[in-house]
């Protein structure tokens, strides 16, 4: 069972990077427009210049 | 004098020596659309960002400062095939989109928490029954405890501010019995650990704020949407005002940068954009938008003018005052706030049913406990039960059953045209059973139309029309709508006051008033035909016809009008206007109960009457004079080319030129009540099967959550029935 002081940790740690990675997803506007998300990630290619707001 | 657009109010400064500019864009619907308008917009030199937001329908670019004017990107957008028109974000729609973000994180948070609290409570669910050591079930449960907590403490932050906000007020709302519930979950599961007790209900509690943040961030990304498209609409009118900058210099200028005090000039077949008292010129004005009164009435220096009014003849000049200085609109400024303050304070379906709920719950709960203790059971054991019972009441499905509901009907109704105004107007709208309409611009269309294009030649209406572009005249402008001309008659002269004349194949024709046509004995024989209508003659050569003009009803208006009937709902007319225009619109459409010459305070003394007698009265109107009695009315609606205050005060607004939404908008509606209802019933149901387990004291977490999440999907399962109505239903 000492496996446990690696793994529950571990399994926490994965957690929380998670939520950090949602919580900044959020903060850099990418679900402020969900439809063109959707479409975005099929279209051809990207416009040339093009920098995500802020 | 050439006016020039000045968008300097929209632009924005983005720093780093950028400009920043949103605009509103019609008619982007799909990846096409986004593609072509980002490539069109970014091959423009010095332009650094654009970017659509295809939800919202918006586009935001940035560029160099000073190396664009604003007007050019709108000029590229026309060529592309797209109106676009700035925009500016209403403090309202920025602090949507704020408590959006806010719940979004809050979900985000929760449901990292649930998801790893359940990691850990399985095994602890399944140590029980087999080989667990106490000693790593306690481990387990302070690891709960440890993420459970925190995130219970932020992703309840908006149960707990609203429980608050109730209690404070002596209220009791949805989140008290909701947030008593979680409290007491987490304290006793904290006592219980402390204790090495085998059961905890950290899984519970934070499961219980994941459902509802669901359906409270669903909730508000529809409404968020609706404010978002109803802010593009108000954008793309586009209302703009020609201001003097100068003693003889113009500039074309946003309604939103006029000040009181600015003068600015009027133009026949413009609509005025802000409230004045006129300077300078001599016209006549339709002012239908505010009284709802179709005969012009003439204007004047001195003459007050409101925003909405149409210029018919002569130029004007305005001189812009304060809002409530008209005597007209001090009027109807003091009876709305009267109308608003008497508006009867509402209470939504879901209120009441916590009103029910919440001292049943507790009450049930505190009686559990006491009834252990009276039959030997320890005060710990008591406690525990007791805090069960709550848990498994479990205000969760309760807390889902009307926001689910709500969430995709407003849905539906967004894509049948209705947008809401007013989060509980779909409980209202459904128990309507009286509707008042008001004539001008709700029951006719806003736009004049010639109404009796049959009996002219083609070839001669499209002449005319050709001829007709030329003016600026109102009437003249729904001739050239009528006959679907696209290019004016060359070297046509307008004679103000009179119309315009031209050569057609060296014949000369003239489109104007009757004595300028020399159709004075045409004209007056056909005046006895249609009082209602103005005409406009038309002589080509010697040749002689009339166009009669007016505000026709909305195309589907009677079939609306006895679908309505059809449902149980009385329909009746409330107007400004004369008698004989009101009478006639009566006949044609089959409504028998109707007043002409209605001022505002009538119309009010009306719904009040109404009100008084039992009935649920819903006002449908636009104009100004319309905005008092639609804060009277039960619920109001209003269509989308209404004037502002009163597209402010309606709880709906509706789309378009059919009268249909409000037909759809009366079905979806009693469809989502009868669905909150059963929803209701569905909860209550459920807690009468769970309660006695619950009070009988067998009930352990792994109970708990399945019972939690089973009533959830039920509820939110029967929410979806939302999206369809029965057609034909009578």
């Amino acid at each position: 069972m000492e496996v446990m002081v690696i793994l529950v940790p571990l399994a926490l740690g994965l957690g929380l990077v998670g939520l950090l990675g949602f919580l900044w997803s959020l903060k850099s506007g990418q679900y402020d427009d969900l439809e063109g998300a959707a479409w975005r990630a099929i279209a051809d290619d990207e416009p040339a210049r093009e920098i995500p707001p802020d | 004098m050439q006016a020039t657009r000045d968008f300097s109010h929209y632009v924005k400064d983005a720093g780093a020596g950028l400009s920043h500019i949103d605009l509103a864009v019609e008619g982007v619907s799909c990846a096409g659309c986004m593609s072509k308008i980002e490539r069109g917009l970014s091959a423009m030199p010095d332009v650094t960002l654009a970017r659509v937001n295809l939800t919202d329908r918006r586009v935001a670019l940035e560029w160099k400062e000073g190396t664009l004017d604003p007007a050019r990107f709108i000029d590229r957008l026309a060529e592309l095939g797209y109106k676009a028109y700035p925009f500016e974000t209403a403090g309202a729609e920025a602090a949507e989109a704020e408590q959006s973000r806010f719940l979004l994180r809050c979900l985000g948070v929760a449901a990292f928490a649930t998801m790893n609290v359940m990691m850990l409570s399985v095994p602890v669910w399944s140590g029980n029954v087999s080989d667990m050591i106490p000693e790593q079930r306690d481990f387990f449960h302070w690891l709960s405890a440890l993420i459970a907590l925190p995130a219970a403490a932020y992703a309840g932050q908006p149960f707990f501010r609203s429980a608050f906000r109730a209690l404070r007020t002596r209220n009791v709302n949805m989140d008290v019995p909701i947030s008593i519930g979680v409290i007491l979950a987490l304290g006793m599961s904290v006592v219980e650990t402390v204790n090495h007790a085998e059961h905890t209900y950290f899984d519970a509690a934070i499961m219980l704020l994941t459902f509802l943040l669901v359906g409270r961030y669903l909730d508000q990304s529809m409404r968020r949407r609706t404010r978002a498209v109803a802010g593009n609409l108000a954008a793309l009118k586009a209302e703009t005002a020609t201001k003097f900058v100068g003693a003889d210099e113009i500039s074309q200028v946003p309604v939103a940068a006029i000040q009181p005090g600015d003068i600015v000039l009027l133009r026949p077949g413009e609509r005025c954009a802000v409230d004045g008292t006129v300077i300078e010129g001599r016209s006549e004005v339709d002012q239908s938008l505010i009284t709802g009164e179709t005969l012009y009435v003439t204007a004047d220096p001195g003459t007050a003018v409101y925003a909405g009014s149409l210029n018919i003849s002569g130029t004007l000049r305005v001189r812009v005052s304060a809002a409530s200085e008209g005597t007209l609109l001090a009027e109807i400024t003091r009876l709305l706030d009267n109308a608003l303050q008497a508006r009867s304070r509402y209470v939504r379906l879901a209120d009441r049913a916590s009103r029910l709920y919440a001292p049943v719950v507790h009450a049930t709960a505190l009686l559990t406990m006491l009834g252990w203790v009276l039959m030997g059971a320890t005060w710990h054991d008591a406690i525990v039960t007791a805090v069960a019972v709550l848990i498994i009441t479990c205000p969760c499905a309760l807390g889902l059953a009307i926001p689910t509901v709500q969430t995709v009907a407003s849905g539906a109704m967004f894509r049948a045209g209705v947008l809401l105004n007013s989060g509980d107007s779909i409980e209202r709208v459904a128990e309507v059973d009286r509707i008042i309409f008001d004539k001008t611009g709700t029951l006719t269309m806003p736009e004049l139309e010639v109404v009796n294009a049959a009996d002219i030649p083609e070839d001669v209406f499209s002449l005319a029309g050709q001829l007709a572009l030329a003016s600026h005249h109102p009437v003249a402008a729904a001739v050239a709508r009528a006959s679907n001309a696209k290019s004016p008659l060359v070297r046509a002269v307008e004679e103000p006051g009179q119309g315009v004349r031209g050569y057609v194949g060296g014949i000369e024709a003239r489109l104007g008033r009757p004595s300028f046509c020399g159709a004075e004995r045409l004209a007056n024989d056909s005046v006895n035909l249609d009082p209602e209508a103005s005409t406009v003659a038309f002589s080509l050569g010697e040749a002689r016809y009339l166009f009669s003009v007016r505000q026709g009803l909305r195309p589907d208006a009677p079939a609306m009008i006895s679908a309505l009937q059809k449902r149980n709902i009385t329909v009746e007319i409330l107007s400004g206007d004369r008698e004989p225009a009101v009478q006639a619109a009566a006949r044609a459409l089959g409504v028998s109960e109707w007043r002409a010459g209605v001022t505002p305070a009538d119309k009010i003394a009306r719904i009040e009457d109404l009100k008084r007698e039992g009935f649920k009265v819903m006002m449908v109107g636009d104009g100004l004079n319309d905005a008092p009695a639609l804060a009277a009315a039960h619920v109001s609606m209003s269509p989308i080319s209404a004037a502002h205050l009163s597209q402010a005060t309606a709880d709906l607004v509706f789309l378009g030129k059919p009268l249909a939404p409000v037909v759809a908008a009366i079905d979806f509606s009693r469809k989502a009540l009868h669905l909150m209802r059963q929803n209701l019933w569905l909860a209550v149901g459920y807690n009468l099967l769970a309660v006695p387990i619950a009070i009988s004291g067998v009930v352990t977490p792994l109970i708990a959550a399945a019972a939690m999440s089973g009533s959830s999907v039920l509820v939110m399962l029967n929410a979806l029935r939302a999206r369809r109505v029965a057609h034909g239903r009578s």
